[in-house]
C-alpha cells in the first residue's frame, strides 16, 4: 500500500472510530440498544471467523457458546458476583469446552465437525431447558444486573454501549495481533492447504483445536456481555438458529476477511429494521436479499469490494504494461 | 411388551416420513454436493400449493397433479437454475447458507400469501386403520411407510441398473471424468433436482394430513431428516431409510424409557457417537480423500 | 478501508431511523408475527386490527382516531425487548402485547419505567405478581383458571388421581406447575408428569405413558395442532381415559383438524368465539367476514385490549397517557355499555381479570357449554 492509501486507511478508520463514540450521545434507547447488539455479536462473529474463516472449520456451535457465557455471567451475576468474574469464567469455560468438543471431532474430516457442533448445539438448549435447578429452565432469569465498571454504573444505556464498544475495541486489536503472528499464518495455512501445511510440520490438528477454542471462547464473552445487555436470558435467545444467523453473519460480510464480522453483525441486526417498511413482507425481502447477495458475490460483501479493487489494480497494472511496452520499441532492437 | 411393540411400529411410522425426506436430501449431497437446508419447507410448500389449487376451485385430484408439476418446476428446475448453478462452484458453504434464507424466504411466504392458521391436508390414504399384530397402525401411516421403501427400492434399481441412474453416478463421483466419456454432467444433475422435487412433492401428499399445513410444519421435520441422513450415511441413498426409522423408533423409546425431556438429546447422541466412530453412517460408504 | 467508512456511517443512519407519529391516540403491538409464536402473534394483530377499523369508522374514541404501528419479536425475548424499547422510545400512548410471556417479562420493566401501562396476552401466573402497576392481561392468568380446572376434575371428574401432559416451554410448564399446585391443594396424586415438545408429531409415547399410568384422568396442556395430534392419538390408542384441557384443547382450530377424535374432550375455556354470547358470535361473523377464517382466543384478546383502552380513556374524559392504568384498576366494564368488551370484566389492582368462564364439552364436532362458571363479583 502506498504511503497516501496509507494515511486514508488510517483517517478513514480514526473517522468511523470517532462516529462509533460521538454520534450516540444523540441516540434513543433503541438507538443505543441496537448499537450495543451489534457490537455484541460481533464478537461472537469474529470468534466464528476465526474458526470458518481463518481455520476453515464449520463450527454450528457458536451461538450455544454464546448461550453458556450468557447464562454464566446471569447466573454469577445474579447471586452478586461481579461481572468481570462472571466473563473471565465465560471465556474460560468455553475455551475448555471448546477444546474438549474439538479433540474428538477433528478426528474426522471438516463437514463432520459442523454435524457434531449441529448436535451439541441442540443439546445445549435442552440442557438450559431442562436444569431448572441451575438454569430456571423455560422461565429464564430476569433481572440480570448491569455492572459497575470503575464505581460508575452502566443502569443507563449509554454507558453500557461504551462499555460494548470497548470490549469490542479490545477484541479487535487482539485478533488484529493474532492474525499477524504466526499463529495467525499457521491458521490461514489450515484452510489454504491442510495437506501441505501438514508437510511443512504445521501440527494442523493442534492449530485448528485452538482455532476452534478461541473463536468458542469468543462467543463465551459475548454471551457474559449479552446476559447484562438485555437483563434476562432464557433458552429460546441460544438455539440452532442462533447459530445459523451467526454463520450467516460470517458469509454474508465475507468470510475470512478481518472486517467481515462487523458488516454480516451489521446485516442481520440492521437490516430488518431497514426493511420495516415492507411491513409483513420484511423477513421475505431480507431473505431474498441474502440469496441474491450471495449468488453474486458468495465471498460476501467484503468479497464484492475485494473483487471490484483487484479488478481496478489488475486493469490499472495492465494499462502500466500496455504503456511500457508502447514506449519502447527502439530500445528492445538492439 | 404390546405397548413397546406399538411404539416401535407409530416410531416406524414416523420414521418412515423423516426418511421420505431424508432421501432426497441425500441424493442432493450426492449427486452435487447441495446440502439443502430448506428440505424440510420443500416439503411442505406442495401441500400448499396444492391447497391453492384446490381454492381457485379444482378438485382435489387436478390439484394433486398441478400441484405436483408446480414443484418440480419450483423446487427442481428453477432452484436448480436460479440458486444452485450460479453457487455451486463457490464450495458448499455459501450454497448452504444461500438454503438457510430459502427456507426462511418460503416459510415467510407461506404464511403471509396463504395464511398463518394449520389447515386440514385430505389424505389419498383411507382412514381407518389395520391391525397387525394387536397394535393397530393407521392405513396412512402404513401408505408413508409402503411408499418410502418402493422409493427407496427404486431409486436403488434406477442408480444401480439403468444407463440413466450410472450416469447420474458417474457424474456425481468425477464430473471431469464423466465428461470425458461422453456423459451429459449437467442434464444428470438437472435430472436430481427434478427427482428430488418430484419425491417432496409425493412426501408432501402423504405427510401433510398427518402432519397437518402449516408454513413452520417444515422445521422439525427438516431437522429431523438432517439428523437421519447423517446417522444412516450421508452418501448412500438407502441410509437415509435406515436412519430416518432409526431416529422414529429411538425417539420414541427415549421418551417413553428415558425422559420426556430430554427425548430429543438420543437421536442426537447417536449423532454424535455415530460421526466419531463410524463417520461414513451406518451403511454408507467410506469417503475417500483426495490428496 | 473506504468500505470500512461506508459501512460505519451506513451503520449509524441505520440507527437514527425514527418516525414522527401523527396527533392521533398512537399505539404500538408488539406481538409474535414470525417464529413460533406466528399464529398467536398474527391472530392478536388481526384482532386489533378488526377494533381499530370499527372504533375509527365511528368516530374514534373522545373523537381521535386510533393509529397502530405493528412490530415483530420474533417470538424471542431478545427482540421483543429491542422492539418495544422502540416503541416507548416514540411515547406511545398505550403498548399492546406481547403475547408470549416470556417476552412480557423481559418487557414489562421497561414499559413501567417508562410509565406506560401495557396490555397484553400472556397468562403466566407470576407476570401480575411482580408489583407491575402498568401490566393488564386480556384473559385469565393461569392462576385464576388452573384452579377451576383443578376442582372440576376432582369434584365433577371424580378423579383421586390424574396424569398431567404439558408442552415444555414457558406456556405449558406455567400452567403445569400451577395445575400440580392446586391438584396437591386438593389431594389429587399427579401419577404422570410427561412433557412435550412444540412442534411434536408422534405422541405414540406420551399417550402410552398415560395409558400405563391408569390415572383416572388426564389434564392435557398443548397448544392447537399438539392438541389435535394428540387427541388422535387418543382415539388410536382406544384409551378411555376422560381428558381435561384449558382452553386450547376444544379450540375451534383443534376441533377442525382432530376431527372427531375431538369428541368426548372437556376444558376450562376464558374466552371462545363459540361462546352462547350474542356479542361474541357477532364479533365472530366480523372477523370471519374481513380475515376468511375464525379467530382463536389470541384474536378475541387482542380486539379486547383496543376496547379496554377505549373505556378507561372515557372514563378519564380525556386522552391521557399517565392515566390509563389508573383509570383500569379496579374499573368494570360491562358488554351492555360497551359492547367490544364482549363479556362484563372487572380489572383488579393487579391487572388481574374477573370475568365469567365457560366450562365445555366437545360433543359432534361442537363446543357445547356445560356449565357457565360466573363473574366471581
Amino acid at each position: 500500500m502506498t504511503r497516501a492509501r496509507r494515511l486514508l486507511a488510517i483517517a478513514a478508520g480514526a473517522a468511523v472510530v470517532a462516529a462509533l463514540v460521538f454520534v450516540p450521545l444523540s441516540l434513543g434507547r433503541y438507538g443505543l440498544y441496537i448499537l450495543s447488539l451489534w457490537s455484541v455479536m460481533s464478537i461472537a462473529a469474529i470468534g466464528l471467523n476465526l474458526t470458518l474463516g481463518y481455520a476453515g472449520q464449520v463450527s454450528l456451535a457458536q451461538g450455544a457458546f454464546v448461550g453458556i457465557g450468557a447464562y454464566a455471567a446471569a447466573i454469577m451475576t445474579v447471586d452478586g458476583l461481579p461481572l468481570s468474574l462472571a466473563v473471565a469464567t465465560a471465556v474460560a469455560l468455553c475455551f475448555v469446552v471448546g477444546w474438549l468438543l474439538g479433540y474428538p471431532a477433528l478426528r474426522v474430516q471438516h463437514h463432520y465437525l459442523a454435524f457434531v457442533t449441529l448436535a451439541f448445539s441442540t443439546l445445549a438448549f435442552l440442557v438450559f431447558r431442562n436444569e431448572e435447578w441451575l438454569t430456571n429452565g423455560v422461565y429464564g432469569i430476569s433481572g440480570v444486573p448491569r455492572p459497575k465498571v470503575f464505581g460508575l454504573s452502566t443502569t443507563q444505556p449509554l454507558p453500557f454501549y461504551y462499555l460494548c464498544l470497548f470490549t469490542l475495541g479490545v477484541v479487535t486489536l487482539a485478533f488484529w495481533r493474532l492474525v499477524r503472528s504466526p499463529w495467525g499464518r499457521a491458521f490461514m495455512a489450515l484452510r489454504e492447504n491442510p495437506m501441505r501445511a501438514l508437510s511443512l510440520g504445521v501440527d494442523t490438528r493442534r492449530y485448528t483445536l485452538m482455532a476452534f477454542a478461541i473463536g468458542s471462547a469468543l462467543g463465551g464473552l459475548a454471551g457474559a456481555l449479552y446476559a447484562p445487555l438485555a437483563e434476562f436470558v432464557d433458552p429460546t435467545s441460544f438455539t440452532l438458529s442462533l447459530s445459523l444467523n451467526l454463520l450467516m453473519m460470517v458469509i454474508v460480510g465475507g468470510s475470512g476477511y478481518f472486517f467481515g464480522p462487523y458488516l454480516g453483525a451489521m446485516t442481520a441486526v440492521l437490516l430488518p429494521e431497514w426493511l420495516r417498511f415492507a411491513q409483513g413482507y420484511y423477513l421475505i425481502v431480507y431473505a431474498v436479499v441474502v440469496m441474491a447477495l450471495l449468488t453474486y458475490s458468495p465471498t460476501g460483501i467484503l468479497g464484492i469490494l475485494d473483487r471490484y479493487l483487484r479488478d481496478r489494480s489488475a486493469k490499472a497494472a495492465s494499462a502500466l504494461r500496455a504503456a511500457a511496452g508502447a514506449g519502447l520499441p527502439d530500445e528492445t532492437a538492439s | 411388551m404390546s405397548s413397546l411393540f406399538d411404539l416401535v411400529i407409530s416410531g416406524l411410522a414416523t420414521g418412515a416420513i423423516y426418511a421420505l425426506v431424508a432421501i432426497g436430501f441425500t441424493l442432493l449431497w450426492q449427486t452435487s454436493q447441495t446440502i439443502n437446508f430448506a428440505q424440510g419447507e420443500f416439503v411442505m410448500l406442495p401441500a400448499f400449493l396444492m391447497l391453492a389449487v384446490v381454492r381457485a376451485g379444482a378438485p382435489f385430484w387436478l390439484a394433486i397433479i398441478v400441484g405436483a408439476l408446480l414443484s418440480i418446476a419450483i423446487l427442481g428446475i428453477a432452484f436448480k437454475k436460479l440458486l444452485v448453478d450460479p453457487m455451486l462452484r463457490h464450495g458448499v458453504l455459501p450454497l448452504a447458507i444461500a438454503t438457510m434464507a430459502l427456507s426462511v424466504a418460503m416459510k415467510e411466504s407461506v404464511k403471509q400469501f396463504f395464511s398463518a392458521e394449520a389447515q386440514p391436508f385430505p389424505s389419498i390414504a383411507p382412514s381407518g386403520s389395520v391391525s397387525i399384530l394387536g397394535s393397530p397402525v393407521s392405513l396412512q401411516s402404513l401408505g408413508v411407510f409402503a411408499f418410502g421403501l418402493a422409493a427407496v427400492i427404486g431409486l436403488n434399481l434406477f442408480l444401480e441398473r439403468t444407463s440413466s441412474g450410472r450416469q447420474m453416478q458417474a457424474a456425481a463421483q468425477n464430473p471431469t471424468v464423466a465428461r470425458i466419456v461422453g456423459v451429459p454432467v449437467e442434464r444428470m444433475i438437472m435430472l436430481t433436482f427434478v427427482i428430488n422435487a418430484a419425491l417432496v412433492a409425493l412426501a408432501s401428499l402423504l405427510v401433510t394430513p398427518i402432519y397437518l399445513a402449516k408454513f413452520s410444519s417444515g422445521e422439525t421435520l427438516g431437522q429431523a431428516a438432517f439428523i437421519a441422513a447423517i446417522v444412516g450415511g450421508f452418501n448412500q441413498v438407502r441410509g437415509a431409510i435406515i436412519g430416518g426409522l432409526a431416529i422414529g423408533v429411538l425417539d420414541n423409546l427415549a421418551a417413553a424409557y428415558v425422559s420426556t425431556q430430554y427425548r430429543a438429546a438420543v437421536p442426537l447422541a447417536l449423532l454424535i457417537v455415530i460421526i466419531l466412530f463410524r463417520p461414513e453412517g451406518l451403511v454408507g460408504r467410506s469417503e475417500e480423500r483426495t490428496v | 478501508m473506504k468500505y470500512v467508512l461506508t459501512a460505519g456511517l451506513a451503520l449509524l443512519a441505520a440507527a437514527y431511523a425514527g418516525r414522527a407519529f401523527a396527533q392521533d391516540i398512537e399505539l404500538v403491538d408488539v406481538a409474535e408475527l414470525s417464529g413460533g409464536g406466528a399464529t398467536v402473534g398474527t391472530n392478536f394483530k388481526n384482532g386489533v386490527d378488526l377494533a381499530v377499523e370499527e372504533i375509527n369508522a365511528a368516530g374514534g374514541v373522545l373523537g381521535h382516531k386510533i393509529v397502530v404501528a405493528h412490530f415483530d419479536t420474533q417470538s424471542n425475548p431478545g427482540v421483543a425487548r429491542a422492539q418495544v424499547q422502540k416503541a416507548l422510545d416514540s411515547n406511545p400512548y398505550v403498548l399492546l402485547g406481547p403475547g408470549y410471556s416470556g417476552s412480557v417479562k423481559v418487557t414489562a420493566p421497561l414499559a413501567a419505567e417508562a410509565g406506560v401501562t401495557q396490555i397484553m396476552g400472556g397468562e403466566a401466573a407470576e407476570l401480575t405478581r411482580m408489583g407491575d402497576k402498568f401490566l393488564f392481561r386480556t384473559s385469565f392468568g393461569q392462576q385464576s383458571s388452573m384452579p377451576k380446572v383443578a376442582k372440576y376434575m376432582a369434584e365433577d371428574m371424580k378423579a383421586k388421581t390424574v396424569a398431567v401432559v404439558w408442552v415444555n416451554n414457558d406456556f405449558g410448564k406455567g400452567g403445569r406447575d400451577t395445575i400440580e399446585k392446586e391438584f396437591d391443594k386438593l389431594g389429587v396424586k399427579v401419577v404422570a408428569d410427561i412433557s412435550t415438545e412444540a412442534g411434536q408429531a408422534d405422541f405414540a409415547a406420551d399417550v402410552a405413558k398415560v395409558k400405563a399410568s391408569e390415572a383416572d384422568a388426564a389434564f392435557v396442556y398443548l397448544n392447537e395442532e399438539e392438541s389435535a395430534r394428540i387427541l388422535k392419538e387418543f382415539k388410536r390408542q382406544a384409551a378411555t381415559i376422560p381428558l381435561m384441557g384449558e382452553t386450547t384443547l376444544v379450540g375451534q382450530k383443534v376441533i377442525e383438524l382432530a376431527g372427531d377424535a375431538a369428541n368426548g374432550a372437556r376444558a376450562h375455556v376464558g374466552l371462545t368465539t363459540d361462546a352462547p354470547v350474542e356479542s361474541i358470535r357477532a364479533f365472530r361473523e366480523r372477523f370471519v367476514k374481513k380475515y376468511n377464517y375464525v379467530p382463536d382466543h389470541n384474536g378475541i384478546k387482542g380486539y379486547l385490549a383496543i376496547y379496554m383502552i377505549k373505556a378507561a380513556t372515557e372514563k378519564m374524559g380525556k386522552l391521557d397517557p399517565k392515566g390509563v392504568a389508573d383509570a383500569l384498576h379496579g374499573l368494570t366494564i360491562k358488554a351492555a355499555d360497551q359492547p367490544g368488551i364482549l363479556m362484563d370484566v372487572t380489572f383488579d389492582e393487579n391487572g388481574d381479570i374477573d370475568r365469567q368462564g365457560f366450562l365445555v364439552e366437545v360433543e359432534n364436532g361442537r363446543q357445547i357449554i356445560k356449565q357457565i362458571l360466573p363473574k366471581l363479583h
